[in-house]
């Protein structure tokens, strides 16, 4: 029975990232950190929310929102979601240049909705009157967005990272989990955008 | 120091490397859990000494032995350090040490995320006490309520260390949270269902998951009051129409949780050390296991029984305060199921199981006086008095700190192959247990007659006079009991004991392996038929089914096919990039540039440190 | 590996004795002081003594079976010698849920009237209630009487038998209200206005303190609430609403003229010659016993320290040093306790 137990151990182990599950490490772990920072996200929201339409003067959403710029934004981010899935289907299929592509077509577009925000957030803060310590809304949309912002920056790295290891022959089928946890956190800052252009550019 | 008492001649180890680099890159876990324990433990003694000074302060009233601001200062220091500083990483000790041994692993999911952890928690701890050096201690209290702490109030540098420190730390706890979960879920020896999992990893557990889930809400706290401070943001500001309660509710719903991260592993240790001691099982190990659940699931609804005088109106006062009962049922029900599981066995009184005597003790009266503060109107008087004072040093000193002590005098000999002394262990009890109820009782008596906290002095008029003189001689015995202990710890370095694989004559698997474990703790992954699997391995399940076959002994060929992770000095220089890049909030904008880059760049070493094309998969 | 027995029973009826002395008021456990919580003088402190006292009867009997319990089962069930392993029982489902159950239902006995409490302390305030405005300020207490027109500082007068709504807010930041003889606490937050009503039961002298951490004198942001017996009040009432009194000795003469030539114009109101509003109301200082978030009696000898260096006697306070010497501060002291 020992020894039998310890083969199957031994040959379960062979990969050190497979677990006694069967699930790999990296993307239970992935799925624990997008659930805490499901709770960041939603700490700040909360706090959006319970400032909204609180603001003493300066200006309102009503006054400075471009919500074709920010539809066009949230549609881009979609997309890149779509992508994703697509570089990972190529990833699976062993076909490189492919998936290099659609990496590339992911982060290319992760990096024009940042583009588009900068735009936004310049635009409010020079031509708008709207900054930071403006009021509450400043303050709270500002912080909200910007955090998102950051997590679209950081994605985009990553997935840049990736795509570059993949030029240099570093990446291949094998990898797929490390290519399909970037990819779950992709989707979740695109989620997370969804939730955010509702409460904030949507509901009234 | 302790890393010669852990590799002593004559008792079989693999050949561990030695000097401060071996430590420095290390990424094992068992060397981790070990700096972690001495690292909290230094961090416990000054938060001690800064309890003791305020205690002399208040020993008599109207004294001037230190000023108002280093008062409010020490009382900062004090929560935050025994909290953050102490508690959490003393109990991240054992998680280190003890969750890949129990669960019949070689090592934690993600090792080098695992040393991570450990050099942020250090970068975090040292920058927050290097505010003393500068002359501006945090002096807004651990829980820093706004408006006090916006620039407008607490002008100067105290409490953006403090801010900044808690970030710092609030991250190593969350990247030890994610690491312990995968490990927990993901690396169980075959045969170690959920529910055969010693409770010790399902408190764990439920304590990670509390931390990944609750840390973010003061995060955003602490960065709302970072952006108010530092880029005129207007989150508390109330002239703009801001809510100054925004703040209380997210440090709260992070605070509650907390408060549970800080007894669950307690309680997890004492239900390891019981049943050994007693020689019987956890009574009910289900139902502690489901009530750690519900603990861990309901705390996220208990938040404003700490704003009951904050004006939330009935409903919400109500809905709370009912909430607060009914999360005390599975708290108050785990103590019978211990005392039970002391009933019928045959107790052996050693130090450990002293101090997890002490701990159900100790923990019942401050969940008895827990139970009168979820009564709004009665909290009322009791809030913010020596009252509530009391109540949370009996559940997190009676509680967690004895809890803790148990796990160290149980554990002690795993991790270093040698004994703590037991005469000595049992003078430190004694005089801990005495000395704790004579600071700590007190105090409920102080509060019932009017004493408010946070006070640096008071009128020698009110009748608090004598209390507090006892109050202070009593933690004076306490600092008594913590020099022994240190004492025990020096006197059996080279002269303790041997201890052997199993001293206590114990349930568990680690120890089943030798004292202290090899580098990769098991030559042979375990299989598991049930909950206490080394009980039934050598005595049997106590019902007529014989004992379980023991493994067989490893051959040195398996010995030597085990792959441990290499060491790696990524992670120290990861942690020093960090706390490099935040800190530059109190110094320049290029410092958080250049910080930013150095923290891009040793990401990016670290996660390709090892990274080979994967061969190609079938 | 056993303990001798003798020896733990020895330590526990030590421990024994320490609980024992709580319960039994021997000396040193005195209840009827200043600031106690456990003699209430209200309606509202009556209520929630109630409730206090029925949750820690039912504590302390919880507490005696517990750890009774705990002990018990240390000194039966200890080791001896060649005993055989233990009975290795996993748990007892029926008595389990019994002892949840109960504990349960020990709960409910405080929710019940603890829920009622908290809707009857909390109703709306009726027209005849006395409305005192409390301003919470780092550190000390400004009292309003909007229908009365009285505005003093750090004592507030109320009449016996009348019930009161405290409306409290501030302009910095958090303070709690809290006089515990009249029963519990209520913060000042800057953003709103909270609201505390009561019923005193008792004329006397009562000591209230900040009960929310709120800076570095905290601890000196005191008040004073004095009930005054039936037709009392109204005196008070009368005398606050009337002019200052101009002062008879010379040397408190001096410390008027000095009083108007000096900045302490800008911070504090004394009526018909000052209006300034950073500082307490000093009008009838001299019919207060205490000042500086009465934290200090009011004598001739403190009133001059405090001129001459606020910020001694009080660590943080705003009031700066103006520079006041000797016969200066002597003069100003002599001028405010006229104030009567």
């Amino acid at each position: 029975m020992d020894s039998h137990a310890g083969a199957g151990a031994h040959a379960v182990h062979h990969d050190p990232n497979i677990g006694t599950t069967g699930l790999d490490n990296r993307k239970v772990g992935m799925w624990i950190f997008l659930g805490s920072d499901c709770m960041f996200f939603g700490s700040l929201m909360g706090t959006y929310l319970s400032y909204k339409g609180k603001s003493v003067g300066g200006p309102t959403p009503r006054d400075v929102f471009n919500i074709p710029l920010t539809s066009e934004s949230a549609a881009v981010l979609l997309l890149s979601s779509l992508t994703m899935v697509l570089a990972l289907a190529a990833l699976e299929k062993n076909d490189h240049k492919w998936t290099g592509r659609w990496l590339f077509a992911t982060a290319l577009l992760g990096a024009h909705f940042v583009g588009n925000q900068v735009y936004e957030f310049y635009t409010f803060a020079v031509h708008d009157g709207l900054r930071l310590s403006t009021n509450l809304f400043g303050s709270t949309f500002f912080t909200l967005t910007g955090f998102h912002g950051a997590h679209v920056t950081g994605g985009v790295i990553w997935l840049m990272g990736l795509w570059w290891q993949l030029k240099r022959g570093r990446l291949n089928r094998g990898d797929y989990t490390k290519v399909e946890i970037a990819g779950l956190y992709w989707h979740f800052v695109d989620i997370v955008w969804i939730a955010i252009f509702t409460i904030i550019y949507l509901i009234p | 120091m302790a890393t010669h008492a852990a590799f002593m001649p004559g008792v079989k180890t693999e050949a561990a490397p030695y000097g401060v680099w071996s430590w420095i890159t290390t990424v094992d876990h068992k060397r981790i859990g070990i700096l972690y324990g001495v690292t909290a433990f230094i961090f416990f003694l000054m938060g001690g000494i800064e309890a003791l000074i305020m205690r002399t302060q208040l020993a008599r009233p109207d004294n001037n032995l230190v000023s108002a601001q280093t008062f409010n200062e020490l009382f900062t220091m004090h929560g935050t350090t025994m909290i953050f500083l102490a508690i959490m990483p003393l109990s991240s000790a054992f998680f280190n040490f003890m969750i890949p041994l129990q669960i019949g692993a070689r090592d934690v999911a993600f090792p080098r995320l695992n040393a991570l952890s450990y050099w942020i928690f250090l970068c975090g701890g040292l920058f927050i006490n290097s505010s003393f050096l500068f002359a501006a201690a945090p002096d807004g209290g651990w829980f820093g309520y706004a408006t006090l702490t916006t620039r407008q109030f607490s002008p100067g540098h105290s409490i953006d260390f403090w801010m900044l420190g808690l970030q710092i730390l609030g991250i190593a706890s969350m990247l030890a949270g994610f690491n312990f979960i995968v490990t927990i879920v993901n690396m169980r020896a075959p045969g170690m269902t959920l529910m055969r999992m010693p409770v010790f990893i399902w408190m764990s557990l439920v304590v990670q998951f509390l931390i990944v889930l609750a840390f973010p809400a003061i995060t955003v706290a602490l960065i709302l009051l970072m952006f108010d401070r530092f880029f005129g943001t207007l989150f508390f500001a109330p002239a703009a129409g801001a809510d100054p309660l925004l703040w209380q509710h997210l440090f709260w719903i992070f605070g509650h949780p907390e408060v549970y991260i800080l007894i669950l592993p307690a309680m997890g240790i004492v239900s390891e050390v019981l049943p050994t001691f007693a020689r019987k099982p956890l009574f009910g190990a289900p139902v502690v296991i489901y009530s750690g659940i519900m603990i861990g699931f309901f705390g996220f609804g208990v938040w404003s029984h700490h704003m009951f005088s904050v004006g939330m109106g009935p409903v919400a006062d109500a809905a709370f305060s009912i909430a607060t009962m009914l999360i005390a049922v599975p708290t108050g029900v785990k103590i019978l199921n211990w005392i039970s599981t002391l009933w019928g066995g045959s107790i052996r009184f050693t130090s450990a199981l002293l101090f997890s005597l002490g701990f159900i003790a100790m923990f019942t009266m401050g969940g008895l006086s827990g139970v009168m503060h979820a009564s709004p109107p009665v909290d009322l008087q009791q809030t913010d008095t020596y009252f509530v004072v009391a109540h949370f040093h009996y559940v997190l000193f009676g509680g967690s700190i004895f809890g803790l002590f148990s796990g160290i005098y149980y554990w002690w000999p795993k991790i270093t192959g040698r004994l703590l002394d037991e005469r000595l262990g049992k003078l430190h009890f004694w005089l801990m247990l005495i000395g704790f109820n004579l600071t700590f009782f007190p105090q409920h008596y102080l509060g019932l007659i009017g004493m408010p906290r946070r006070i640096y002095t008071y009128a020698g008029d009110l009748g608090w006079n004598f209390w507090n003189m006892v109050s202070t001689v009593g933690a004076f015995i306490i600092a008594l009991s913590i020099l022994v202990f240190m004492v025990n710890v020096l006197k059996t370095r080279r002269s303790g004991q041997v201890a052997g694989p199993d001293p206590w004559d114990a349930r568990t698997l680690e120890w089943a392996i030798p004292s202290p474990p090899p580098i990769y703790n098991f030559a042979a992954l375990p299989t598991v038929h049930g909950r206490d699997e080394l009980w039934l391995q050598k005595h049997g399940d106590g019902h007529g089914g014989a004992p379980t076959p023991r493994p067989a002994t490893p051959t040195a060929q398996e010995i030597a096919a085990i792959h441990m992770p290499p060491p790696s000095y990524w992670p120290i220089l990861l942690a020093l990039a960090l706390t490099f890049m935040l800190s530059g909030l109190l110094i320049s904008t290029y410092q958080i540039i250049a910080g930013g880059l150095l923290v891009l760049f040793c990401m990016f070493k670290f996660a390709l440190e090892y990274h080979r094309p994967a061969p190609e998969a079938h | 590996m056993t303990k001798p027995p003798r020896r733990l029973a020895i330590s526990l009826l030590l421990l024994g004795v320490i609980a024992l002395s709580a319960g039994c008021g021997a000396v040193g456990w005195e209840w009827d002081t200043k600031m106690s919580t456990v003699m209430p003088k209200s309606d509202f402190g009556r209520m929630t003594h109630d409730i206090f006292m029925l949750i820690s009867w039912w504590t302390l009997g919880i507490f005696i079976l517990v750890e009774g319990g705990l002990l018990y089962a240390c000194w039966r069930f200890r080791d001896r010698p060649g005993a055989p392993i233990p009975k290795q029982i996993h748990g007892h489902t029926v008595l389990e849920v019994s002892w949840t159950i109960a504990f349960a239902a020990i709960l409910v006995i405080f929710a019940v009237p603890t829920v009622r409490v908290i809707f009857k302390t909390q109703e709306a305030p009726a027209a005849t209630d006395l409305k005192v405005d409390v301003v919470g300020h780092q550190w000390w207490w400004e009292f309003r009487y909007p229908g009365q027109n009285v505005v003093t500082a750090n004592e507030a007068h109320l009449p016996v038998g009348q019930t009161v709504a405290f409306n409290l807010h501030g302009p910095d930041v958090i303070h709690s209200f809290w006089v515990p003889q009249l029963g519990g606490k209520r913060d000042v937050v800057p953003s709103r206005v909270n609201r505390i009503t009561l019923t005193p039961e008792v004329p006397g002298e009562y000591i209230g303190q900040c009960a929310e951490y709120c800076g570095t004198s905290h601890a000196n942001m005191r008040f004073r609430v004095i009930v005054h017996p039936k037709g009392e009040w109204e005196k008070w009432v009368a005398a606050q609403q009337g002019p200052p009194l101009e002062p008879k000795d010379e040397l408190a003469l001096k410390g008027k003229e000095l009083f108007s030539q000096s900045a302490c114009m800008g911070c504090h109101t004394i009526s018909g010659m000052s209006a300034g509003i950073l500082g307490p109301n000093l009008t009838h200082f001299g019919s207060r016993k205490t000042f500086g978030g009465a934290s200090m009696m009011s004598t001739p000898e403190n009133l001059a320290k405090w001129v001459e260096n606020p910020d001694h006697m009080k660590p943080g306070v705003l009031m700066p040093n103006l520079g006041m010497r000797d016969d200066q501060s002597k003069a100003l002291a002599a001028y405010l306790l006229s104030l009567k």
